[in-house]
């Protein structure tokens, strides 16, 4: 006989969802408008898109205030999980995407960008990610992780170009590789403790003092290699820079950064009990990884000549660099990483938007691909304004002080130093110096090489629209200004990290 | 407004280079001009208001910036930096009042003006890492100018010299952090500021391992042997106005810091460290010296000359005694004008011949009297005859070291001597004789504008060759307190024999002060 269900709608806490169910209904709503009355322009899209995720950053600040409030909430029968955390990363995923969807709104008539079902699909990509990061579920995890990541493949294909069906697919084959592991890793760990839940599956393995070693290290296998997929960690990055090839230059922008910290996030729930369980070559193996991604990624990122490609390596450096903040596990260190991120996602929109506006519809006869250094040589003289802000964003890439990365840099190095990795502080700031070289390259063809022949610098603006000029103006003061910020920023992270108990 | 003149003369360049993008291309010559002129007259009422007596910092400012994790804006003036500032605001001046015809001349002028807020910018910081931004801004312009302006290498010159400076600076940041953090440590508190970094001692080992991390980012800037590889591509390739700054100035920041940073905070690292550092500056007067007397380009001279005489400021530093410290000092600025003027020279007949090959010319003093003389003069300041500003700092900083080593300063004191075969050998393959190529036979003798440049340069190699006090005096008392405070907070036996006291050397220093007369 079953018994009903009986539960109370308080102790569901329906507040917990309501970030994650606004772009749900948006992404419906979109839908619907477009049953009712087809074939309307992109911009009424993109509005609605961009109004829908005003009101989730509302309900963001809502729940950030309970936060603040009562501390860690549970809601829907503790599947979700509100916590510093959470909230620190849905305010990227969702800044980052306002930031992202008016690039929409480009001169050129892009293809993907007159169906609706390119806008609903990115609203259901970022409740996805904002699943993903609100719970310590895994199932849950698992669940948010493959809408969004669906999603996102749809979205690379929808460019309509043959790179972009390649990417596409290179990612989807690599996604679901990983979808694989991780749900490998997290059978493992179920059948080790009986719970699918984070926290529960830290107690038990704490109690019986990691009896089965041997098991949890498989587990643990399967998991970083998951995430070593999804964060393009080195040696599971090799799909990264095709992929970013095939998509449209905002969209590998968006790629480089929002995906990256919902990953992230989990694996800061994840690994952050499990590197300081005495499980000691775990500890090992993400060092080895963390400095391999910095460095093979920085050495590969000079050989290149195609500024995207470039672009690409030089994000999974950064990523490399952050995830530095996952081993070495203070406080600090992981408030350093939202700090970082926070900075990055300003700058490194900034510069795929910039590539973004330079794109052409059709590769011209001289240029080998959409974004060759050459095409960006002289840029200093035909289009000024343009040139130096792209050099700021290269600058600021680079960490040099006083643009917005290098307080990241910094707070990261200082972390480590803190954290007893000096090693690591030296050979992260060496690498932000083999790193220089790659970011200088661009500003060396930008400034100090006579432009190509017949080339009067109009393709680097093509598609530069007043919500183009608007999104990179905002991302260029961001990047200038941070040191204005970065007090208020710090200790807003820093509070939000350290009262999630991290 | 006295009271906030350090700042004004940080952001008055920078606004000033902001505000010039609007003006017109061919008044821009002269607005730069007026800006640096204004800039001048600030630094040189800085020196006026400045109080010579006092040994600490004046003038300082403090803004909150990053109070969570102990970042503070804060800018203050001492004997030590005083001079430095006033010698970059004259230089910023006098380069863009001798510039010839450049392409581009708007953008070089913006760009020279936004050097010059860095420049001034880590002569007042304060705080270590308001120092680091303002370090690596600098070689943001800099970049430019060797890039944009340079010789038909200019693309592997700049960037060579931008990925050096910039990977020694990130290991200096490091240890910066590393600074902060023993400070964390020790007062619970995060603080990035000098004065406060004053007042910690540290144990030796730590001491070590720091020193070696702030050394490398300082040793690239100055640059010293073996890491000066960057330093000739840069002069080789740079434009004239690049190299003044260059050697003027920007390479004194990794001289300076050893004073402000090195010294004082590791005082027994310092000591144990003296030996090795000396070996590598004799090494590189003589090294680099030997190497000058190879080159057939008279700009690459003057640029292997230019570290030659690095490596005695080096030298002196590391005497650790008022003597060295307060020599070096001099010598830092002595240097700047003598290789300032040396590569504005240069620039001159470069200007005109559009080579620098020393087999190129010959008789030049029969076609250029004045070119000759003014050429005459720096080259006798620039191998340290007496009675010219070269000679105090040399003496001094010899002397200084003589304490520490009589053997070593010996070394360096015949290395110095011998070093001036080289220059004289170029002045006589350049200007005596009879004119060897028929294009040498009409050329123009310096014009006004180049002597407008040129004069103060020279009235001011003998002026302070033979009546250093001014400048002398107020070095000479911030370095008094700077060797006090290594003394006392040195904690092994060798450093405190080796750095001395100040009680004694008040005495000493007076009497090395008049000899010098």
């Amino acid at each position: 006989m079953l018994s009903p269900v009986n539960i109370s709608m308080d102790s569901l806490n329906l507040i917990t969802l309501a970030p994650m169910l606004i772009p749900i209904f948006g992404a419906l709503l979109i839908l619907v408008v477009d049953l009712f009355k087809r074939e309307q322009d992109k911009s009424l899209y993109v509005m609605l898109s961009l109004l829908i995720l005003v009101i989730d950053f509302a309900s963001l600040l809502e729940s950030a205030g309970l936060f603040e409030k009562s501390g860690t909430m549970m809601g829907m029968f503790d599947v979700m999980l509100i916590d510093g955390l959470a909230i620190l990363s849905q305010f990227i995923i969702v800044c980052a995407s306002i930031l992202f969807i008016p690039l929409a709104l480009t001169h050129k008539r892009f293809h993907e960008f007159s169906y609706p079902e390119f806008f609903a699909l990115f609203l259901f990509m970022i409740a996805g990610f904002q699943f993903m990061v609100a719970t310590d579920n895994l199932i849950l995890i698992f669940i948010g992780l493959e809408t969004a990541s669906l999603a996102l493949y749809t979205l690379i294909a929808m460019h309509n170009r043959d790179k972009s069906f390649e990417a596409a697919v290179k990612y989807f084959t690599m996604g679901a590789l990983a979808a694989g592991f991780f749900s490998f890793g997290s059978m493992i760990f179920y059948a080790l403790t009986g719970s699918v839940e984070i926290n529960q599956i830290a107690t038990v393995l704490s109690a019986n003092n990691y009896a089965d070693i041997g098991f949890v290290l498989v587990g643990v296998v399967f998991l970083l290699a998951s995430f070593g997929f999804k964060l393009s960690m080195v040696p599971f990055h090799t799909w990264t820079p095709d992929v970013y090839e095939g998509s449209s230059a905002a969209l590998a922008g968006y790629m480089s950064i929002v995906p990256k910290i919902a990953a992230f996030v989990v694996a800061m729930r994840l690994f952050e009990f499990l590197i300081h369980s005495g499980v000691a070559w775990l500890e090992v193996i993400l060092y080895i990884g963390v400095v391999m991604t910095m460095t093979m990624a920085n050495i590969w990122a000079l050989v290149q000549t195609d500024v995207k490609r470039m672009l690409a390596y030089s994000s999974i450096s950064h990523a490399g660099f952050v995830m530095a903040a996952i081993l070495i596990g203070t406080t600090q260190s992981n408030s350093a990483l939202f700090f970082y991120w926070i900075l990055f996602s300003f700058t490194n929109l900034g510069s795929f938007s910039m590539l973004w506006i330079s794109r052409q519809k059709n590769l011209p006869a001289h240029q080998q691909s959409d974004h060759s250094y050459d095409k960006f040589a002289g840029m200093i003289k035909t289009s000024p304004v343009a040139a130096s802000i792209m050099a700021l964003f290269m600058l600021s890439l680079a960490g040099l002080p006083p643009f917005a990365l290098f307080w990241g840099k910094m707070y990261m190095i200082s972390s480590a130093i803190t954290g007893g990795y000096t090693v690591l502080a030296l050979i992260m700031a060496l690498n932000s110096a083999i790193a220089g070289y790659y970011y200088l390259k661009l500003i060396v063809y930008m400034f100090m090489k006579e432009p190509v022949v017949g080339y009067d610098g109009e393709v680097l603006v093509a598609n530069a629209t007043l919500p183009l000029k608007t999104i990179i103006g905002i991302a260029a003061i961001g990047t200038i200004f941070a040191f204005l910020a970065v007090n208020q920023l710090l200790e807003f992270v820093t509070v939000l990290v350290y009262n999630s108990g991290y | 407004m006295i009271d906030h003149i350090l700042s004004i003369l940080i952001f008055f360049p920078a606004l000033a280079a902001a505000l010039g993008f609007v003006v017109n291309k061919d008044s821009m010559r002269a607005y730069g001009v007026a800006v640096a002129t204004i800039e001048f007259v600030l630094a040189l009422w800085l020196w006026l208001a400045f109080d010579s007596s006092v040994s600490g910092m004046q003038f300082m400012e403090t803004i909150a910036l990053v109070p969570t994790f102990g970042i503070n804006y804060i800018v203050g003036v001492d004997g030590i930096s005083l001079f430095i500032i006033i010698l970059a605001a004259f230089f910023t001046m006098i380069g863009i009042a001798s510039l010839t015809d450049t392409k581009d001349i708007k953008n070089m002028i913006i760009t020279l003006l936004f050097l010059q807020m860095t420049m001034v910018g880590v002569f007042v910081a304060l705080d270590a890492m308001v120092f680091y931004v303002f370090w690596e801004l600098s070689l943001v312009p800099m970049l430019y100018i060797i890039g944009a302006w340079g010789g038909p290498l200019r693309i592997y010159a700049s960037v060579k010299f931008f990925l050096y400076t910039f990977a020694g600076s990130l290991v200096m940041l490091v240890g910066m952090l590393f600074m902060a953090y023993f400070y964390y440590q020790a007062t619970g508190q995060w603080s990035f500021a000098i004065l406060d970094w004053y007042r910690l001692i540290l144990p030796e080992s730590f001491q070590l391992w720091l020193f070696a991390a702030f050394f490398i980012g300082f040793a690239i800037k100055v640059p010293m042997f073996p890491f000066h590889t960057w330093l000739p591509y840069a002069h080789g390739q740079a434009p004239t106005i690049g190299s003044v700054i260059l050697a003027a100035i920007l390479l004194k920041m990794g001289t300076y810091a050893f004073i402000r940073f090195s010294l004082p905070l590791f005082p027994d690292a310092s000591v144990f460290f003296m030996y090795p550092i000396a070996v590598l500056a004799i090494i590189m007067i003589i090294y680099t010296a030997m190497v000058a007397y190879a080159q057939k380009d008279i700009k690459q001279l003057v640029a292997y000359s230019s570290v030659s005489h690095m490596g005695v400021i080096i030298l002196g530093t590391f005497a650790l005694n008022v003597e060295g410290i307060s020599g070096s000092i001099f010598l830092m600025i002595a240097h700047g004008v003598v290789s300032g003027a040396l590569f504005l020279l240069v620039g001159v007949i470069y200007d005109r011949r559009h080579t620098k090959l020393m087999s190129e010319f010959g008789g030049l003093a029969n076609v250029m009297p004045r070119y000759a003389t003014i050429f005459g003069i720096m080259m006798m300041a620039s191998v340290g005859m007496p009675l010219t500003i070269n000679f105090v700092g040399e003496f001094l900083s010899l002397l200084g070291f003589y304490q520490q080593s009589h053997i070593l300063t010996l070394l360096a004191g015949v290395a110095i001597i011998v070093g001036a075969i080289y220059m004289l050998a170029a002045y006589k393959k350049m200007f005596f004789g009879e004119v060897t190529k028929e294009e040498n036979r009409n050329l123009l003798d310096v014009n006004k504008r180049e002597l407008i440049a040129l004069v103060p340069l020279v009235a001011i190699t003998i002026w302070l060759g033979v009546y250093p006090k001014p400048i002398l005096g107020p070095i000479n008392t911030s370095v008094e307190s700077i060797v006090e405070l290594m003394h006392e907070k040195s904690i092994t036996e060798e450093a405190k024999s080796r750095i001395p006291t100040v009680s004694k050397e008040i005495r000493i220093s007076r009497t090395s002060v008049r000899e010098v007369h």
